[in-house]
């Protein structure tokens, strides 16, 4: 066992997801009953410079909860029908160590209420800010190495781990050091 | 806090080594033979006539490649038999020209009065590239600069599928709904018509047909819960004619009085109403994103419709007309004169939008005129295009979600074990969702008799979920894993014989099929691989004549031409992407099979054979 830090955190989790009780998330919205075209209420996000430091992210870290709510809410909410299970599809892959517009907890939070210019549309009051957080932290969660670890079978993501508040305190978004979730800098041809 | 970074550093974990396998090919006794679910009306009678397009719909061979299918009875046929088997083995590229995108590139190279044509996957750039001259320079550049945002509403790559030139215009459309016609001199819009909704989940990546002074379009996102359309435009001014929707009342789709289907379950008063629960076609899917065909002899417009969405089918009991078939239509107003239904309730996503071939064909001791489609559920149509009857259905790959078609109900015996279901996985369904075959055009060849079908050998695991509808966002509902087909190789190129009802010969491919073909009259047929190769075969044995390494994977539509010199050319498009490849063009991680609608589960390895890419190659024997 390499260090006791992530067994106890994923004890933790485990206790906490044993007594953990999804609130129902607000139901999303309706099938529509209107006639002929229907103007969508998102709008593309633009480019704009990313948070730095949202003390609201706080809550969120060493939050069981937050991850699991989030991923509920990840598919209610059809993220999953463009990210896939984090590995991308219509957008990017989220489960991966390449960030367009930031890593952070906050920074994802960002990009989910302000949509970006590139298709992903803007959620904030589409969604209750809570809900945004905590899908925020389950999309922080994808690219975690206990999170990967727990992967079994092709579905990754389906045990998102807590996001520990370490994994935030460098600049930018960062893996634990000595930890690797890299798979692209090299790729082995066919054998 | 301290002491969590401490404890972190003491941690190595090889993340690296969770990389996704190909799975394991689907057990050949999973699917059914042949034989076994292949049904016809009648006996062959192969000497009751010879197969061959009618005049009208295939002229004599000009040389030029004006339209993707080539003619109007999409054989994608050039005469042209300078290249043969026994030359092939010199040919050489003449030149490349880099298309500046690297996303997949699924379009046929257009020529027409020495220039070639070329459109982009997003953003939709098109070029015209001189061929009277050395290098064949640029003519001009046209950038259409098509919303950003409608890259995040396309459902599998941001292809694009070709443009026409037509009375002095290249008209395409662009991923933002939009069709534009270019003024070949000028290189400057002559019109610019919006049709699509990006806000709603349309894009637009098919090819329009063009044809008696009209521009045939339909959009896409069967997979964002869009209501499909198809839409004739007047190609002087660009304005719209008539829409023909595949969901709802009578009026919107043009059913009227001169709609007469063959079969009596399509038969009724509004049934793209009735066969859906309530307001569930208003958002029901059946787009047209293929080939729409126009037939110059009998004076007919026929396109498929795409899959019904969501693809949670227990979301939407019925069988969610008109959603997975055909339409038979009157081009000038649009009317219905017939409707046939391959996949009525689609339980897989088999999408009825691939191509349709127009032969005259011997069919019970005399010549049909008939219409030969290769669907996505994995059988060869032989309809009779002049009432919709189907006269034949065999399975040209692995089949086991239905036992054949009965002929007379003209409906799928569907097989119970490979039904979707709500939170439960059924496994080893076959074809896949992307289906025996998908968009690529096959070809026919008057001088062999057989159709050239490139395709898939893949089958799926798949799970249905409820998913709610949200305005432009996926309407899907349905985790799918793919996986290869009996015997493992993903892909095929079989050399089918429509009136023996068989295959002649199969060449195997590692990946799946995902080019068009050409055929020529010197008995090649042209096709390239998902890892670069493209490739030329003996069109009567399937013996592999020639093949050349080009930069990245090829799905496009390559073309044959006559060059100003009298010469024959061969021109095709590199650049992996699409659906099956975007695992190579888009920004997806491999760990995860369920990305790209269960698609990377079978293409993950395709990273470590090609990289992204887009370049026009155009090949000649030695000059």
């Amino acid at each position: 066992m390499c260090s006791r830090f992530p067994v106890e955190l994923l004890l933790a989790g485990t206790l906490l997801a044993g007594c953990y009780k999804a609130s129902p998330p607000a139901a999303p919205f309706e099938q529509s009953n209107r006639q002929g075209a229907i103007d969508s209420a998102f709008s593309p996000g633009s480019d704009h410079s990313v948070v730095v430091n949202d003390p609201r992210a706080a809550a969120y870290y060493d939050n069981a909860e937050a991850v699991n709510t989030g991923r509920i809410l990840f598919g209610q909410f059809n993220c999953s029908g463009c990210h896939s299970n984090g590995g991308g599809g219509i957008g990017p892959s989220l489960m991966d160590d390449e960030w367009i517009y930031g890593g952070r907890l906050e920074q994802i939070h960002q990009t989910i209420v302000e949509g970006r210019p590139n298709g992903m549309p803007s959620w904030g009051g589409r969604i209750p800010d809570q809900q945004i957080w905590q899908i925020a932290t389950y999309v922080r969660s994808m690219s975690l190495p206990q999170t990967l670890a727990a992967q079994n079978g092709p579905t990754p993501s389906q045990s998102p781990a807590p996001v520990p508040a370490a994994a935030d305190q460098t600049n930018g978004w960062s893996l634990p050091p000595q930890t690797t979730n890299d798979y692209t800098t090299t790729t082995k041809g066919p054998d | 806090m301290s002491m969590l970074l401490r404890h972190w550093s003491l941690c190595l974990i090889p993340l690296a080594a969770i990389a996704q396998t190909v799975p394991a090919p689907v057990p050949e006794n999973e699917v059914f033979k042949r034989e076994e679910i292949g049904h016809a009306l009648a006996a062959p009678t192969p000497d009751a006539g010879h197969t061959a397009p009618s005049a009208a719909n295939a002229p004599k061979d000009d040389g030029q490649w004006t339209m993707p299918s080539k003619n109007y009875a999409s054989t994608r046929f050039s005469a042209l038999n300078e290249i043969t088997p026994a030359n092939a083995h010199l040919l050489q590229p003449l030149f490349s020209f880099s298309l500046g995108v690297n996303k997949g590139q699924e379009a046929a190279p257009i020529v027409a009065d020495n220039t070639i044509y070329i459109v982009t996957a997003y953003p939709n750039i098109v070029y015209a590239l001189d061929l009277t001259k050395p290098g064949a320079p640029l003519k001009w550049k046209f950038a259409p600069k098509p919303a950003r945002a409608s890259q995040g509403v396309a459902c599998c790559d941001v292809v694009n599928r070709g443009g026409t030139v037509d009375a002095g215009k290249y008209i395409f459309t662009t991923l933002d709904g939009q069709v534009i016609a270019i003024d070949v001199k000028t290189g400057a819009a002559a019109w610019r018509t919006q049709l699509g909704n990006i806000n709603v989940g349309e894009t637009m990546t098919m090819a329009p047909t063009v044809a008696d002074g009209k521009v045939y379009v339909g959009n896409s996102g069967g997979e964002l819960g869009v209501r499909g359309w198809v839409i004739a435009l007047d190609e002087a001014s660009g304005k719209m004619l008539w829409r023909a929707y595949a969901t709802g009342p009578d009026a919107d789709v043009l059913i009227g009085t001169q709609f007469k289907p063959f079969y009596a379950s399509d038969q009724g008063k509004d049934l793209g109403v009735t066969s859906w629960p309530a307001q569930a076609w208003k958002i029901g899917g059946g787009g047209m994103w293929g080939w729409i065909t126009y037939d110059a002899e009998l004076g007919m417009l026929y396109h498929g419709t795409a899959n019904p969405g969501p693809w949670n089918a227990t979301q939407r009991p019925g069988d969610n007309k008109w959603t997975a078939g055909i339409f038979a239509r009157d081009p000038n107003s649009g009317q219905a004169h017939w409707f046939y239904g391959m996949s009525p309730h689609d339980e897989h996503d088999y999408d009825g939008i691939n191509e349709q071939i127009l032969l005259d064909m011997p069919f019970g001791g005399k010549m049909r005129k008939v219409l030969v489609h290769l669907d996505r559920n994995g059988y060869v149509y032989v309809i009779d295009r002049t009432n919709g009857q189907v006269l034949s259905a065999d399975p040209f790959g692995p089949v086991n979600s239905s036992k054949g078609i009965d002929l007379q109900s003209g409906r799928p015996i569907i097989n119970p074990d490979k039904e979707t279901q709500l939170g439960q996985t059924v496994r080893n369904i076959c074809p896949t969702a992307s289906g025996s075959k998908d968009w690529n055009p096959s070809s026919f060849s008057p001088q062999t008799g057989l159709i050239y079908i490139p395709h898939e050998n893949m089958c799926m695991d798949w799970m249905s979920m409820q998913v709610s509808y949200i305005e432009g966002t996926p309407y899907v509902g349905a985790e799918v894993h793919m996986k290869p087909g009996p015997g493992g190789n993903r892909g095929e190129l079989t050399a089918w014989d429509p009136v023996q009802r068989k295959p002649v010969w199969v060449v195997k491919e590692d990946f799946p099929v995902w080019s068009g073909t050409v055929v020529t009259g010197g008995d090649l047929v042209f096709y390239g691989s998902m890892d670069g190769w493209f490739k030329a075969v003996n069109a009567k044995t399937g013996e592999l004549a020639w093949r050349y390494k080009v930069d990245s994977g090829i799905i496009s539509q390559p073309v044959s031409y006559r060059g100003p010199d009298g010469h024959q050319y061969i021109a095709v498009l590199s650049g992996v992407g699409g659906w099956s490849g975007a695992v190579v063009s888009g920004p997806i991680d491999p760990r995860d099979g369920s990305a790209a609608l269960g698609m990377v589960n079978v293409m993950s390895d395709l990273p470590k054979y090609t990289t992204a890419g887009g370049t026009l190659y155009v090949f000649s024997l030695p000059r």
